[in-house]
């Protein structure tokens, strides 16, 4: 317990955090009981942006069903386009030509660095740093012309689709992305030499919210909240799925397991995605962008337009109860998402929508985990540590 | 002598997981299979807190991915095959060591008897995720510390997810406060 009797007045005061506060990033509600600056008790409240996510997927059908996973984490669309469509395709029991697996690998990536950098600008701001928001949203701001380019939209990509994605990347797209990863690592620097051994940031961030290896495993917690308290566990090693098993790259830990490792560990992150990019271009394979089977995947345009079989498959995908149709079962498919591990247990009655679909936000526990953070600690560190979890409402209350 | 053959290949290619949950919980268990990514097994409601915590404190399955449920009342063959029981509680644990990483419990339950003996005591996790199975299936985990609703308002009636339930409610929207205020 930090504060001694001097502080404390022996009166219980409460206080409400949110929903509407700036530094909740979305609508995250904390009531916290003080007794002076103490915090003795802190209840977070979910819901206030549950929206039925889970519902709707028992009544769109599997392609349709992408334009949901956009709005779960905004900040990171493509990681959840990419994570639904690999769980239907597990499903299905259908693998995407390599080059698929290679783009949807260099989206994830990009978007984790996209995620990453607002969750870094937010953090600092809420803290007080107020450049290095300016300085990462500069950066931030490349990626989504990059995502935009490729996909058409900044945070409503839609980009995949089960067996492919729904176009392949532009032809500048090796140029846009090998820019900004050689002059990124450079950008970052100017944020490590602000903060990580700023005399401000050390006091604010080091041992506030700190939770141990045991409890973190006990809560739920994964991704990088997960790896700064010391566990190596990553689901692009532990289960590589989309050729991950051919990049290298480390998996950073931290070791105390607060806010300033959880910082340590995106801010080394972000550098690790950069290598993976770069390794995706390097070896990115020829070849088809998606599975070229039309009972799967729309056929061209030109050959529905063109050609009375491209506009029967067309029909076959687009018509109420024709289109993708798993086998019935359930199965449960995981991604390693920017927050951490971003899970879809598709329950299917062998028709054409899902019978339930599941999702399994990391924010959620995350959230949870709150109160053991901030519990005995200061009130002012309250920002502090929800900045650094990461809690994004889209996907805490789907 | 050909089908012993037989039968000791198969027992040597099935994971160890379920080889020992077999055998340990030989009567309890109502099915089992093997997954693309790790086993799922069905265990009868009885039993279903002896399972998770063996798997927990023996097997070493100490992370508890998710739960929630499922309701099968328009899954005719799942309701044939476990007595018509409604719901479907699914636990999905997660092991850092071992060859088979995932599990996957599921736990029939019948309307008439919602009542499930709750993990919290075994997984801090499993509290919300226990909240947000009841708010959204109605499901009634025994022993558990806070069971409210966690997504949906507090006065709110009804379970959301279940199957009888309509996609754009009962109204809610027209008795909203805010919309009668304003018209």
């Amino acid at each position: 317990m930090q504060g001694g009797m001097e502080r404390t007045t022996g009166e219980k005061m409460v206080l409400n955090f949110g929903p509407q506060h700036p530094a909740t990033h979305g609508t995250l509600r904390i009531v916290l009981e003080l007794d002076g600056e103490t915090i003795l008790k802190a209840t977070p409240h979910a819901g206030y942006l549950h929206t039925g996510f889970e519902k709707l997927g028992e009544h769109l059908d599997y392609n349709q069903y992408i334009v949901v996973t956009d709005r779960m984490n905004y900040l990171s669309p493509l990681s959840n386009n990419f994570g639904y469509v690999l769980a239907v395709e597990q499903l299905l029991g259908i693998e995407v030509p390599e080059r698929c697996q290679y783009i949807r690998v260099l989206m994830a990536e990009l978007s984790r660095l996209a995620d990453h950098l607002l969750w870094l600008g937010t953090a600092a701001l809420d803290l007080g740093a107020f450049s290095v928001f300016l300085y990462s949203f500069r950066e931030r701001e490349k990626l989504y012309s990059i995502f935009e380019k490729t996909t058409g939209a900044r945070l409503t990509t839609s980009y995949t689709r089960v067996g492919g994605v729904f176009r392949d990347l532009y032809d500048g797209f090796e140029n846009d992305a090998r820019d900004f990863i050689t002059n990124f690592p450079k950008a970052l620097k100017e944020t490590h030499t602000l903060l990580t051994r700023n005399r401000i940031w050390m006091d604010r961030t080091k041992g506030v919210g700190a939770i141990s290896p045991e409890d973190a495993i006990n809560y739920g917690l994964t991704g990088p909240n997960l790896r700064a308290t010391g566990v190596a566990h990553d689901l692009r090693k532990a289960e590589p799925y989309s050729s991950y098993e051919k990049f290298q790259f480390d998996v950073p830990v931290g070791t105390n397991g607060d806010v300033y490792d959880r910082y340590l560990v995106r801010m080394e992150e972000m550098i690790q995605s950069c290598g993976i990019v770069r390794q995706a271009l390097d070896n990115l394979p020829e070849g088809p962008f998606s599975l070229e089977d039309n009972k799967v995947m729309m056929p061209d345009k030109s050959d529905a337009y063109g050609h009375i079989e491209g506009l029967i498959h067309h029909f076959k995908i687009v018509m109420d109860g024709h289109g993708v149709q798993p086998p019935q079962g359930d199965h449960y498919c995981a991604t390693e998402s920017p927050n951490g591990e971003l899970g879809f247990y598709i329950v299917s009655d062998g028709s054409g929508t899902g019978y339930r679909i599941r999702i399994r936000p990391p924010s959620f526990f995350h959230f949870q985990s709150l109160p053991h953070m901030l519990e005995g600690g200061m009130v002012s560190d309250t920002v502090a540590v929800l900045g650094s979890l990461n809690v994004i409402a889209g996907e805490l209350d789907r | 002598m050909m089908n012993e053959e037989k039968e000791e290949i198969t027992e040597e290619t099935q994971p160890l997981v379920l080889e020992k949950l077999r055998e340990k919980f030989s009567d309890a268990l109502l099915d089992d299979a093997e997954t693309q990514n790790g086993v799922s097994v069905v265990v009868n409601k009885e039993n279903s807190y002896a399972l998770l915590e063996y798997l927990k404190t023996e097997l070493a399955y100490s992370f508890l991915v998710d739960v929630t449920a499922v309701d099968n009342s328009q899954l005719e063959s799942e309701l044939m095959q476990y007595d018509y029981a409604r719901f479907m509680v699914v636990y999905q644990l997660y092991t850092f060591e071992g060859e088979t990483s995932r599990i996957r419990v599921k736990v029939p339950v019948h309307e008439k008897d919602l009542k499930i003996q709750s993990v919290t005591e075994l997984w801090k996790a499993a509290n919300w995720l226990e909240r947000e199975t009841y708010d959204m299936f109605g499901i009634d985990f025994e022993g558990h510390p806070d069971l409210r609703r966690i997504l949906m308002p507090d006065d709110f009636e009804g379970h959301p997810l279940r199957k009888d339930y309509p996609l754009q409610g009962r109204g809610e929207r027209e008795r909203f406060n805010f919309e009668k205020q304003n018209r």
